[in-house]
């Protein structure tokens, strides 16, 4: 997703300025997504060039309204209906991580898991915790699906642990004698 | 003093070759409004300790003490006094009595233990409206939902003095919604000042616990306690 986006939806519900924009979106999203106002400004800013929203005259306390224009609504519905591409999300750091620690030399893959599974277990009932004090849909929406995500990164970590428990590592060239290595290359029998 | 601890229990089922050591001294206290959660694969020992920590089986060695008792000194109608007394227990298979309303369900226990069925009534209307079941004490199990009938297990679990909650995949069959309706009640029950446990195969449910401990072939090997403010965790993953 991007800001722009967030903010032209905001924008639909009518006009607004930027604090209030900044206020507005960190109360929907419930703070997952902090914004500075400096990105809020310069985000309308190009809004604006690309006429997808129209800056209104100041009020009398400086503050400029911003209101959406019919591209900018029509830009709003495209993006609703366009589900967010898998290949736009960043690369799974952990997953890279676990399949470089079962070849690499004298890593404790189990521990590697372990202290992973404690980590996200930490963060789960850190999201369940804001969760039982109460929250309005739109945030315990966001919540859930952070919830979600790391009750799926557990369960592949469990998955990882019973894969690795079954795992026999193919022998390689460094494991056996160079001679018998040779031999299973080439496919030659003594 | 701890509502519930484990010193050092182990339990081994079976004799020689075919012998196998589900508990290998796991060591575990829960205090008042303490909520502990029990995660492990299949054959790691967590229903073992939840038996165990319920008195309804016995560790080979090892401590188990339930408010100051140690279970393992008990007589045998001490122990069932005891756990009649103290220890509710909530299943997946809810095991309300098809014949009786929910009022009689709760009631059960207490009547069983010599309370006066016209004492035990409105314990059991007070327990059916702290799980927000007003009305509904005449009704028979099979004229409720799934979730309202665990919402009855839960109530009978933790009607009069029973300090002590243990939790077997309360969950099992209810959709998510109503899943998460019995667990944010237990929760409420323990931050009442109970002590509870939970065993579960699913992380989203044990993350409503203070603790979470791991269990890999009878052995703790890891305790989570979720200690940290999500506020923080949420501005670092930004």
């Amino acid at each position: 997703m991007s800001i722009r986006h967030g903010l032209l939806a905001l924008l639909e519900r009518g006009q607004m300025y930027g604090y209030q924009l900044r206020t507005s979106f960190e109360t929907e999203t419930g703070a997952t997504w902090p914004l500075n106002i400096g990105q809020v400004y310069s985000t309308l800013t190009r809004l604006e060039r690309d006429g997808l929203v129209r800056a209104l005259p100041e009020h009398d306390g400086g503050q400029r309204p911003y209101e959406i224009t019919d591209a900018g609504r029509a830009e709003l519905a495209i993006w609703f209906a366009t589900p967010i591409a898998h290949a736009d999300r960043p690369r799974d750091e952990l997953a890279i991580k676990l399949a470089l620690a079962i070849t690499t030399p004298g890593v404790d893959v189990a521990s590697v898991v372990q202290t992973q599974r404690s980590s996200t277990m930490r963060t789960l009932q850190q999201y369940t915790r804001l969760k039982k004090d109460g929250a309005e849909l739109p945030w315990r929406l966001v919540l859930d699906s952070l919830i979600f995500q790391a009750e799926a990164e557990l369960r592949w970590l469990d998955h990882c642990e019973a894969s690795l428990v079954r795992y026999v590592p193919p022998a390689t060239a460094g494991d056996v004698p160079a001679a018998q290595a040779a031999d299973e290359i080439t496919g030659s029998k003594r | 003093m701890s509502v519930l601890e484990l010193r050092d229990v182990h339990r081994r089922h079976g004799q020689g070759a075919t012998e196998v050591h589900a508990l290998r001294g796991v060591s575990v206290s829960v205090e008042p409004g303490e909520f502990v959660a029990v995660m492990g694969p299949s054959g790691s020992g967590k229903s073992t300790l939840l038996n165990l920590a319920g008195g309804l089986d016995a560790p080979s060695t090892g401590e188990v003490v339930v408010e100051g008792a140690v279970l393992g000194s008990l007589s045998r109608s001490g122990l069932a006094r005891l756990r009649r007394r103290r220890i509710g227990y909530v299943f997946q298979d809810l095991n309300l009595l098809a014949s009786l309303t929910a009022a009689e369900n709760i009631a059960l226990p207490l009547e069983l233990d010599g309370l006066a069925p016209r004492k035990a009534r409105p314990l059991a209307e007070a327990a059916l409206a702290e799980v927000d079941l007003e009305g509904y004490a005449e009704r028979f199990p099979d004229q409720m939902s799934g979730g309202q009938q665990q919402r009855v297990a839960i109530a009978r679990a933790l009607v009069g003095e029973r300090r002590l909650v243990l939790a077997d995949e309360p969950t099992g069959a209810l959709d998510s919604q109503t899943g998460e309706a019995v667990l944010r009640l237990l929760r409420a029950k323990v931050d009442a000042g109970a002590a509870g446990v939970l065993v579960t195969h699913e992380a989203r449910h044990a993350a409503w616990a203070d603790r979470v401990i791991f269990l890999r072939d009878g052995v703790i090997v890891d305790t989570s306690t979720g200690i940290g403010s999500a506020e923080q965790l949420l501005e670092v993953s930004s």
